[in-house]
C-alpha cells in the first residue's frame, strides 16, 4: 500500500499499524476534547448551585418574592423584582425590534436588488459587531436625553395606559429607566432577529412563489401567501433566539437602567433593575452572603436562558427547517 | 373567455443571451397546442414569456410582441400582474400552497382578487375542483392540507386553482413530467374536456402525449450548438406526426435525435 | 390601447411625476403643519414627514391603481423605511462614538496607562487596558481554538453515537450561556474556590466559555462545507482517516475557519461582563496575566462611564472608540477574507 506517494502524504510511512495506530490516537484526543465539553458544563453547574445554595437556605426571607436586595447588610433579598425587570425590559426591547427586524430582512431578501442586499446584510450584521459596553455608552448620553421628549410624550398622551403613566412626573426629565433600557436593548437584538429572520426567508420555495406570482398577485401579496406563511415557525424562533440574548444582556442595561427594585408596571419614571445588571453592580461591594445570592440570580438568569433558548430551538426544528445559526 | 394568441416576433433573453429566437405564431382559442422539442431548446423560456413570468427572472427580458386577441400585453403600462390574471399557468412540479388547505389553494386566486362572499366562493371552488376532476376525491376533505394529497391529485388541485379564477388562456409547462402514468392519463383527459372553454398551450417532453392531446404542434429546436431556440414548423398535430413539412421535425418525430 | 383597458390589462399607473408629487405633498403639508402649530423640533418633523409621505403616495396609489396596487406599494414603503431604521442606529452609534471619542483620542492616549491619573485629572490613557485584553484575548484563543477545531472535527467527523449528539446538544447550551455567568462561575471556581484571587488568565478563562462555543460553531459549518468527494478521493487513494481530516479536509476549510476565529475574536474583545467579574482593577501597567489584577479595555470604558467626572467620562469615550476601531478592523478583515476566498473559488 505504497500509493501514499500519490496522495502527497510522506511515501513509506502508511504502514497499516502505523496508520491504524494514528488513527486511534486522534480519534480518542477528538473524543477527549468532546469529554472536557462535558466536563466543564457539568463543573459549570456544580459549582454554581453550589456556591448558591446558602443564599438559597438563607431564611429571613423568600428567594422568590422578596423584591429589595439587600443581602450583606440586612439580609433580606429576592429576585422576584429583577426576574421582573429581566422579563420587562426584553420584552418591550422585542416587541420594538422585531417589526423592524421582519422589515430589514423582507426588504434584503425580496425587494433589495441583488447587488446591494449583500451589502445590506453586513451592514445590519455590523450592528451585532459593536461590543454592550459602547452600546451602554451611547445610551446614556445619547439616547437618554433624547427620549425625553418621546417619554414626555407618551406620558402625557398616553399616560392612562399603566404601562406610560407617570405618577410622579419624573418622566419628563432625564431618566434611567426600563424604557431606555429596552431601547437599547431592541437596537443590540434587532442584527440578531434580522440575520436569522433572513435565513428563513431566504429558504422560501421559489416554486410556491412562481404559483402565487402565476396567478396575478403583486409582490405584497406574494410575500403574504408565499413567503410569510411557511417562514412563520422559523420567524418565532428567530425572535425566541433573541429574547434569550436579551435576557443575558448586562453591561448596556447596567449603565443606563436605574436599580431600584420595584415591580411597578410603569417603564418610563427612573427605575429598574435586571438580574444581570444587577450583578454587575453589586458583585463589587458583596460579601460571602451576597455573592452567594447573587449567584444564585445567575442561576436564575441562566435557567430562564437556557429554556427560551431551547423552546426556539424546538420551533425552528418542528418547521423542518435546517437553522444555519449565525450566531 | 377563450382568446387567440399570436405572437410576432418574440425574442426572450437571459441578460445579454438570447434564449429564444424570433417567434412567429399563432395559437387559436378553444384549442390544445403542444409545443414540443429536445431539452433546453428554449419552449418552456417562450412559454413563460407569454404571460409575463419570463421577467421575473432578474435581467431577463423579452423583444417582440405578444398580442392577446390584437392587444400587445408588452405595452409599456400595462401591469403584468393583470396579463397574469388573465392567462394562468400550471407548472412542472406541483405546487399548491403548503400551508393552505384544499378549499384555501382552490380559491386562493380568487380571494386574491377580492372576492370574499363565503357562498360565491364555496360555489367556485366547487365548480372548478368539478373542472378538474378533482371534486368527489376530495369533496369530504376540503380543509384538509392542500400538501396532502397525491402528485397527481396536487397537480389537478393546481389546475382547479389555476381555472378558478377563469383565465382566457391555460399555459402548462410539462404539467405531467413528475407524475405517475394514470395521473398523467387523467390529465390529458382533463384537457380534452377543458378546451371547450380555455385555449391552452403545452410544453411537453412526450411526444406521444402531444399525439393524443393536442390539436395544433410546434416544434421548436435549437438553431445549431450554442445557439438560440427557434420556431421551426408549426401545423395541426395530425400533419405534424404523418407528414412533416420539414426534414428536422422529421428527424425529431421519428427519434432520429433529442 | 382601447381594447387593452377593455380587457382591463391596462391599469392607469402611478407615473414617477405622480410618486414624486405625492412626497413633496407629504413633505409641504408637514412644513405647513409646523409652521403653524405648536409642534417643532427636527426629529418630530422627520417622523411627520415620513407618516405623511407614506399616506400621500398611498392615497395617490389608491385613486390612481387602485386598492390592491396601493396595499403593495404601503408594504414597499414600509420596508425600506424598516430599513432606515435599522441603519440609522448604526450610523447614529458609529458616528456619536467617533465624535466625542475623537477628542481625548491621541497618541499618548494610546500609549499612556492611569498610573497615578484621578478623576480630576486630563491625562491618562488605555496603554494598560490594551495590554491587558490582548493579553487576555490572546490566552483565552490559545485556549479555545485548538479546543474548538478538536470539538468540532469530533462532532463531524466522528460524530456517530450518543456521545457526540450530547457534546452538540452541549455546545448548542453554551452558546445561550450569559456572559455575565460565565464571568460568575470563573469567579467561583477559579478565583474564590482555588484561592487564585483577580488576574487576566482569570479573565481569559471566563472569555474561552464564551469564545469555545462560537469556534465550535463556525468550524463545525466550514468542515461540513468540505465536499465529501474530497474525503472519499483520499480515502480511496489508502489515506488513513486522521492524515484526511489534518491535511486534506482542514486546509480547504481553513479560510473559513479563520473567518469564524476572527469573528469570535472580534466578539470576545468586546466583553466586559466576564472581565469585571475576573480580572479585578488596576490602572498600572501589568503585563503578567497570571497573577495580580489586570487592566482591560471594556472595563476601561465602563468604570469610567459611570463616573461623574467629564474627565472620566471624555476618556470612556475615546476608549470606546479605541474598542469599536479594533473590533471594526477585525470584523471587516473576516469579511473582506470571505470574499476572497469566494472569488477565489470561482
Amino acid at each position: 500500500m505504497t500509493v501514499g506517494a500519490l496522495a502527497g502524504a510522506d511515501p513509506g510511512t502508511l504502514s497499516d499499524r502505523r496508520s491504524r495506530r494514528g488513527d486511534a490516537a486522534f480519534a480518542g484526543i477528538t473524543r477527549a476534547a468532546g469529554l472536557v465539553v462535558f466536563a466543564l458544563l457539568g463543573a459549570i453547574a456544580v459549582f454554581l448551585v453550589v456556591k448558591a445554595i446558602p443564599a438559597l437556605r438563607h431564611d429571613k426571607s423568600s428567594f422568590w418574592t422578596t423584591k429589595i436586595w439587600d443581602p450583606d447588610v440586612s439580609g433580606r433579598f429576592g429576585i422576584a423584582a429583577l426576574v421582573f425587570g429581566t422579563l420587562l425590559s426584553s420584552v418591550l426591547a422585542l416587541a420594538m425590534a422585531v417589526p423592524v427586524s421582519l422589515g430589514v430582512a423582507l426588504y434584503v431578501t425580496e425587494y433589495a436588488p441583488r447587488r446591494i442586499s449583500r451589502l445590506l446584510g453586513y451592514l445590519t450584521d455590523l450592528l451585532a459587531a459593536v461590543p454592550s459596553v459602547v452600546y451602554g455608552l451611547f445610551g446614556l448620553f445619547f439616547l437618554l436625553p433624547r427620549l425625553v421628549g418621546l417619554q414626555s410624550w407618551l406620558a402625557a398622551r398616553l399616560g392612562w395606559i399603566p404601562l406610560f403613566a407617570d405618577p410622579s412626573g419624573q418622566a419628563r426629565e432625564y431618566s434611567k429607566s426600563i424604557f431606555g433600557a429596552a431601547v437599547i436593548l431592541a437596537i443590540m437584538v434587532l442584527p440578531i432577529v434580522s440575520a436569522i429572520t433572513r435565513e428563513v426567508l431566504r429558504q422560501a420555495d421559489p416554486a410556491i412563489k412562481e404559483a402565487a406570482l402565476a396567478l396575478g398577485a403583486t409582490r405584497w401579496e406574494m410575500i403574504r401567501t408565499a413567503v410569510l406563511p411557511p417562514s412563520r415557525p422559523g420567524i418565532v424562533g428567530a425572535v425566541m433566539l433573541g429574547l434569550g440574548r436579551t435576557l443575558g444582556e448586562t453591561i448596556a442595561v447596567a449603565l443606563v437602567i436605574g436599580n431600584t427594585f420595584s415591580t411597578s408596571w410603569h417603564i418610563l419614571p427612573p427605575g429598574g433593575a435586571t438580574i444581570a445588571a444587577n450583578i454587575a453592580n453589586f458583585f463589587g461591594e458583596a460579601g460571602a452572603l451576597g455573592r452567594s445570592a447573587l449567584i444564585a440570580s445567575g442561576l436564575v438568569l441562566f435557567a430562564i436562558t437556557l429554556l427560551v433558548n431551547f423552546l426556539a430551538r424546538y420551533v425552528i426544528l418542528r418547521s423542518g427547517r435546517e437553522e444555519r445559526s449565525t450566531v | 373567455m377563450a382568446k387567440r394568441i399570436e405572437t410576432i416576433g418574440l425574442s426572450c433573453y437571459y441578460g445579454g443571451t438570447k434564449a429564444v429566437d424570433s417567434v412567429n405564431i399563432t395559437i387559436e382559442p378553444k384549442s390544445v397546442t403542444a409545443v414540443i422539442g429536445p431539452s433546453g431548446c428554449g419552449k418552456s423560456t417562450f412559454l413563460r414569456a407569454l404571460n409575463r413570468m419570463h421577467e421575473v427572472i432578474p435581467a431577463a427580458r423579452v423583444e417582440g410582441q405578444v398580442l392577446l386577441d390584437d392587444v400587445d400585453i408588452y405595452t409599456p403600462g400595462v401591469d403584468p400582474a393583470a396579463v397574469r390574471r388573465v392567462i394562468g399557468m400550471v407548472f412542472q412540479r406541483p405546487n399548491p400552497f403548503p400551508t393552505m388547505s384544499i378549499f384555501d389553494n382552490a380559491v386562493a386566486g380568487l380571494r386574491l382578487n377580492g372576492v370574499r362572499g363565503k357562498s360565491a366562493l364555496e360555489e367556485a371552488a366547487e365548480r372548478s375542483l368539478r373542472a378538474a376532476n378533482l371534486w368527489d376525491e376530495v369533496k369530504d376533505r376540503l380543509r384538509r392540507p392542500g400538501a396532502g394529497l397525491s402528485g397527481g391529485q396536487q397537480q389537478r388541485l393546481c389546475i382547479a386553482r389555476a381555472i378558478a379564477v377563469e383565465p382566457q388562456v391555460l399555459l402548462m409547462d410539462e404539467p405531467c413530467s413528475s407524475l405517475d402514468p394514470i395521473s398523467t392519463l387523467a390529465i390529458e383527459d382533463l384537457m380534452v374536456d377543458l378546451k371547450e372553454r380555455y385555449t391552452i398551450v403545452i410544453v411537453t417532453h412526450n411526444m406521444q402525449q402531444a399525439a393524443r392531446v393536442s390539436d395544433t404542434t410546434a416544434f421548436f429546436t435549437l438553431r445549431g450548438q450554442g445557439e438560440p431556440g427557434h420556431l421551426v414548423e408549426v401545423d395541426s398535430t395530425q400533419r405534424i406526426f404523418t407528414n412533416p413539412a420539414q426534414r428536422r421535425t422529421e428527424d425529431y418525430i421519428t427519434g432520429r435525435f433529442g | 390601447m382601447s381594447g387593452a383597458s377593455a380587457l382591463g390589462l391596462q391599469r392607469r399607473r402611478l407615473s414617477r411625476w405622480g410618486l414624486l408629487l405625492a412626497i413633496v405633498a407629504g413633505v409641504a403639508v408637514t412644513a405647513g403643519l409646523f409652521s403653524v402649530t405648536p409642534l417643532q423640533g427636527r426629529a418630530d418633523f422627520l417622523v411627520v414627514a415620513v407618516v405623511l409621505v407614506l399616506a400621500a403616495v398611498t392615497a395617490a396609489s389608491w385613486s390612481v391603481e387602485g386598492g390592491r396596487a396601493a396595499r403593495n406599494r404601503l408594504a414597499t414603503g414600509l420596508a425600506l423605511l424598516a430599513l432606515a431604521l435599522a441603519l440609522l442606529p448604526l450610523a447614529f452609534v458609529l458616528g456619536y462614538t467617533t465624535l466625542r471619542g475623537l477628542h481625548r483620542f491621541t497618541g499618548g492616549f494610546l500609549t499612556h496607562s492611569m498610573a497615578g491619573v484621578g478623576p480630576l485629572s486630563t491625562g491618562g490613557g488605555v496603554y494598560h487596558a490594551i495590554i491587558g485584553t490582548l493579553e487576555q484575548v490572546t490566552l483565552s484563543s490559545l485556549i479555545a481554538v485548538p479546543l474548538g477545531l478538536l470539538v468540532a472535527v469530533y462532532v463531524t467527523e466522528y460524530g456517530r453515537g450518543v456521545t457526540a449528539t450530547a457534546v452538540r446538544f452541549l455546545i448548542d447550551v453554551m452558546t445561550g450561556i450569559p456572559s455575565i455567568v460565565a464571568g460568575l462561575f470563573i469567579l467561583a471556581f477559579y478565583i474564590i474556590a482555588l484561592h487564585r484571587g483577580f488576574s487576566g488568565f482569570a479573565g481569559a478563562l471566563a472569555l474561552t466559555i464564551l469564545e469555545l462555543p462560537i469556534i465550535v460553531r463556525a468550524s463545525e459549518e466550514m468542515i461540513k462545507l468540505v465536499p465529501a468527494g474530497l474525503r472519499e478521493a483520499a480515502y480511496a487513494l489508502g489515506v488513513p482517516k486522521w492524515r484526511t481530516i489534518v491535511r486534506i479536509v482542514l486546509p480547504t476549510a481553513s479560510t473559513g475557519i479563520t473567518t469564524g476565529v476572527m469573528l469570535a475574536v472580534a466578539r470576545v474583545i468586546g466583553e466586559t461582563a466576564p472581565v469585571l467579574l475576573t480580572v479585578g482593577d488596576n490602572s498600572f501597567i501589568h503585563t503578567n496575566p497570571f497573577a495580580g489584577a489586570q487592566g482591560s479595555l471594556p472595563l476601561f470604558v465602563f468604570q469610567q462611564a459611570g463616573s461623574s467626572s467629564n474627565f472620566d467620562v471624555q476618556r470612556a469615550w475615546a476608549g470606546a472608540l479605541t474598542l469599536i476601531l479594533l473590533v471594526v478592523v477585525l470584523y471587516v478583515a473576516a469579511r473582506l477574507l470571505t470574499r476572497r476566498n469566494t472569488l477565489a473559488q470561482r
